[in-house]
């Protein structure tokens, strides 16, 4: 066992955790962040998808200890209290989502990607968010409405 | 229909949950004392248990109990069923084996479940079932559908000689045996519908309790129908009776099928809760989920087809082999029969149509429905055959469909069906205009100067949806009806509650639902709630399968709203001192119709519920229930165009456009539409390029994860292209047919077409990986 300390979004908070306790089993069954999911045991999903010190990681596949020190910010997180953040307005404008299992991943992967193409003053297409969406499974839309959302949203973003 | 009624693209009201990370699906539950369940699951696909050794587990930290097959029948738990009786053609039911929650003596595929650990943390029950040593007498195992009825194969039940479970025929054999005979120009293709494994992005989960002070259970689960789950887990499997077991499915993750079914784990979760005294929860690992949902398809099918000169079909006949795995599961004898030949006439008008079916043990993982359930199979027949016809005649393969088309209304099929409405010619029309089909060949040269090769493929589907008349699957088997009920509650200050049967896993039904209200009285889909997935507040339902939640559900919503409609309008009546006739709800007011006098919504609602004074004799309140029984199927159609591009040095195809125009009757959020046939081409798109579960001949799962089996992503995909022409169907209040299964149904034949056409080999299996292709390309 080990105690870990690390900020979820904007909150010092500590546990105790196996060491072989995943990060997502920490923000799921410590902290009650149910948001996060696991849909895989492979990192291949994405439904468990977080941001670490503003990177998108998968969380089923980091652990607790190794987030300690870090600022983590899970789909909680993400709203400015009532105020949506631009990716998930857009994900319900554009009807992104069917199930919603994915969803926290989705968005916060796209989020990610948005923040990295803009600073890197890169362009953010069709084709460039179908390939960034490769590690993010949704059996629900055809993908169709989650590229009109991010399209949307980093428009928005601009 | 006012802003957010029929017809408008109402954004949904359950989003704000999901994308907040506040939705609460199964495994987000949890209880005092909960404890956590691991199945120690069989490596082999067929072995004999000789003893279970759990000396080791039961000694491990956490583990309060490892329970085997013996102890749950002990218990009195009953055995899985399949619920809808398949006669042979000989008139025999069909055979079907037992299948303990537990396995008791035999494990019939890898991943039957042979003991569970109890355990106070999922890694410690984890731990302890690879601790559980079972030694297992390991017995021949047969994967192969074909293989398994041969003389001398394996065999997985006694009640079922040569593993064959029925054999079952439609149709006029020696009527379309004589068609064959005398045709101008007969089709012949052999095809396997591959085996596909649902997916549902939320593994499945059940977490269950017992109140031993109230002999009381509830049940969160992973479950597109609570009441038929309820009903299955008291009246088959003697867990508990009805009247005490709660099922809740909450937010549940998709289920395509897959969470029709009442599986092992529930049940075994269920009696464990009761045995241990603890709450014990069960959430699946994506390799449990690969292992042990149900899966879909694997159907080896040989079909001809006869045409007269005049290329009008006169005879089809097909012969299917259905893999059913190693237990028959919930509805799986229904699939490659009712839902499959009965679709076998597609959308043209053929006279003669005979198909047999075998349904056959093997030593895989349970096939039951899989979105689309059947209409897939039988589009892939028919589509794929058309378009071979038509290549082998010379003929311009819209041409070939256009000769055939039926275009009068009602139409009988010679296999049970009896087609209401359509316009196949405007939805086949409309996907050509869309594609460019006129100007394929011009993009046919130009790809060629780029050193690929371009194809163009079509789909012309029929589905059946609105399941079902009940006194009519009655007669041909099913063990329920499948109507549905709903409530409708209003309130003393005009807010309202529906409470429906149908369950909603990603299909937006709290929108929907709603804008039935918005419709009717011209109240915000902000006022409405939409109530389901628990059987303690829902009376009845039989849940969401066969893209029936509209056709039938909404129905039943309605025809709940025509009662409150007409109470409503009574109590205004009185109280404004008018004819009943003369009253009109619209937004939200109730007005004399001609005059200036009017009463709020609310004000109404109020006075049903003061009762102060309300017509003679009328009892209090405002809120009514329905059943609604469909009088007929309903029949989804359309047609789908798909265009690739092929790289001849890899074999890898490109979609370069998806066209999609389809009939759903009428749409009440077409932006959800939308959402439901993108989703679908995208499993369709899936099933033709991608996915494969594939077992070895040791019957083991070879694709049992992400890694290996191949899951569409973003970049697999196109954007799609989509249109709705509507007729309106007559057999329901609405005019809807349904939409949740099209996209799965139309769209693998129109891919394998077009690939078949840039390559110029009609000998093509799904899924046409780039080996696939490349070989074919060099055969």
């Amino acid at each position: 066992m080990a105690t870990v300390t690390l900020t979820v979004n904007g909150k010092k908070v500590s546990g105790e955790v196996e060491d072989r306790t995943l990060l997502v089993q920490f923000l799921r069954e410590n902290l009650n962040l149910t948001g996060t999911h696991v849909g895989c045991d492979t990192s291949q999903c994405g439904a468990c998808v977080v941001h670490m010190d503003g990177k998108a990681i998968k969380s089923c596949t980091t652990l607790a200890v190794q987030a300690a020190g870090s600022a983590i910010t899970t789909i909680e997180g993400l709203a400015d209290g009532t105020q949506l953040h631009p990716v998930q307005a857009a994900f319900r404008e554009h009807h992104g989502l069917q199930c919603g299992f994915c969803t926290p991943g989705m968005i916060m992967t796209a989020v990610d990607m948005i923040n990295r193409h803009k600073a890197n003053g890169s362009k953010l297409d069709e084709k460039t968010i179908r390939a960034e969406l490769e590690g993010n499974i949704c059996r629900c839309t055809g993908y169709h409405n989650i590229v009109r959302a991010i399209e949307a949203a980093n428009a928005a973003m601009a | 229909m006012g802003m957010e009624g029929i017809g408008a693209r109402v954004k949904r009201k359950e989003d704000q949950r999901f994308i907040t990370g506040k939705g609460r699906y199964t495994d987000d539950f949890r209880m005092p004392g909960m404890h956590h369940a691991a199945f120690v699951r069989s490596p082999h696909a067929h072995a004999r248990v000789r003893s279970i050794d759990k000396s080791k587990a039961e000694a491990m930290p956490g583990v309060i109990a490892v329970l085997d097959g013996r102890q749950l029948t002990g218990d009195g738990i009953g055995n899985l069923i399949c619920g809808w009786m398949i006669h042979s053609r000989d008139g025999s039911p069909m055979k079907m084996g037992a299948w303990s929650a537990i396995a008791t003596e035999r494990v019939r595929y890898v991943g039957d479940a042979a003991a569970v650990v109890i355990a106070d943390s999922q890694a410690r029950a984890r731990a302890a079932a690879e601790a559980v040593v079972i030694d297992y007498e390991v017995l021949a195992a047969v994967v192969d559908p074909v293989a398994a009825m041969q003389a001398g194969a394996p065999q997985l039940h006694t009640e079922a000689p040569n593993n064959l479970i029925y054999d079952w025929e439609i149709g006029d054999a020696k009527a379309v045996d004589a068609a064959l005979a005398s045709a101008a120009h007969v089709t012949e293709i052999e095809i396997h519908n591959n085996r596909l494994v649902p997916n549902a992005m939320e593994p499945r989960a059940a977490l269950a309790s017992y109140d031993a002070a109230e002999d009381h259970f509830t049940l969160y689960t992973t479950s597109q129908n609570p009441h038929v789950a309820r009903l299955v887990l008291s009246a088959f499997y003697q867990v508990a009776p009805e009247h005490k077991l709660r099922v809740i499915a909450p937010d549940v993750g998709g289920g395509f099928g897959s969470k029709i079914y009442i599986y092992p784990e529930e049940i075994v979760c269920l009696w464990a809760s009761k045995r241990t005294g603890v709450p014990v929860k069960w959430t699946a690992e994506r390799s449990e989920s690969f292992l042990a949902d149900a899966h879909g398809r694997d159907h080896v099918t040989r079909a001809r087809i006869g045409f007269d000169a005049n290329h009008r079909i006169t005879g089809f006949k097909v012969d299917t082999v259905a893999n059913l795995g190693g237990y028959m599961s919930l509805f799986s004898s229904c699939v490659p029969t009712y839902l499959y030949a009965t679709l076998l006439s597609g959308q043209y008008d053929i006279a003669n149509i005979h198909c047999n079916v075998k349904a056959v043990y093997t030593n895989t993982a349970p096939v039951d429905a899989y979105r689309g359930a059947g209409r897939p199979e039988a589009t892939f027949v028919v589509e794929r055959i058309m378009e071979t016809a038509a290549r082998e005649l010379g003929l311009d393969p819209a041409e070939l469909r256009r000769k055939n088309f039926i275009r009068s209304f009602p139409h009988q099929t010679p296999v049970i069906m009896a087609y209401d409405a359509g316009d196949y010619d405007a939805t086949l029309e409309a996907a050509l205009k869309a594609a460019d089909y006129a100007g394929f060949a011009a993009r046919r040269a130009e790809a060629e100067k780029r050193g690929r090769k371009r194809g163009i493929g079509l789909s012309c589907y029929i589905e059946a949806c609105g399941i079902a008349p009940s006194a009519a699957v009655g007669s041909l088997g099913a063990g329920v009806g499948l109507w549905e009920s709903a409530e409708v509650r209003v309130n003393p200050v005009g807010t309202i509650e529906i409470l429906t049967g149908s369950h909603s896993h990603g299909q937006g039904h709290e929108t929907t639902f709603a804008q039935l209200i918005a419709e009717r009285f011209g109240l915000p889909v902000a006022n409405v709630s939409v109530l389901h997935g628990d059987t303690d507040k829902v009376q009845f339902g039989m849940g969401t399968y066969g893209s029936r939640s509209g056709a039938v559900g909404m129905s039943a919503i309605h025809k709940a709203l025509d009662k409150v409609e007409a109470k409503a309008k009574k109590i205004a009546a009185h109280l404004m001192e008018a004819d009943e006739g003369d009253i009109v709800i619209e937004n939200g007011e109730v007005k004399v119709a001609g005059t200036d006098k009017k009463l709020g919504w609310h004000e109404v609602c109020l006075a049903a519920y003061t009762a102060h004074n309300l017509p003679a004799g009328m009892e209090p309140g405002l809120k009514e229930t329905a059943f609604y029984d469909p009088a007929n199927f309903t029949f989804p159609a359309g047609a789908y165009v798909c265009e690739v591009e092929v790289d001849p040095d890899t074999g890898t195809t490109q979609i370069v456009q998806f066209v999609a125009a389809d009939d759903f009757g009428v749409i009440i959020n077409p932006m959800i539409v939308e959402g439901q046939v993108h989703g679908g081409i995208a499993q369709g798109i899936g099933q033709a390029l991608l996915e494969n579960a594939v077992y070895n001949a040791d019957g083991q799962l070879v694709t049992a994860s992400y890694m290996d089996y191949a899951m569409p992503r973003a970049d697999d995909l196109p954007s799609f292209k989509l249109s709705t022409h509507v007729t309106v169907c007559p057999n329901n209040p609405l005019g809807m047919k349904g939409c949740g299964e099209a996209g799965a149904i139309g769209s693998p034949p129109a891919l394998i077409n077009a690939i078949t056409n840039a390559i110029g080999n009609n000998n093509l299996a799904m899924p046409a990986s780039p080996s696939r292709v490349w070989a074919a390309m060099h055969a």
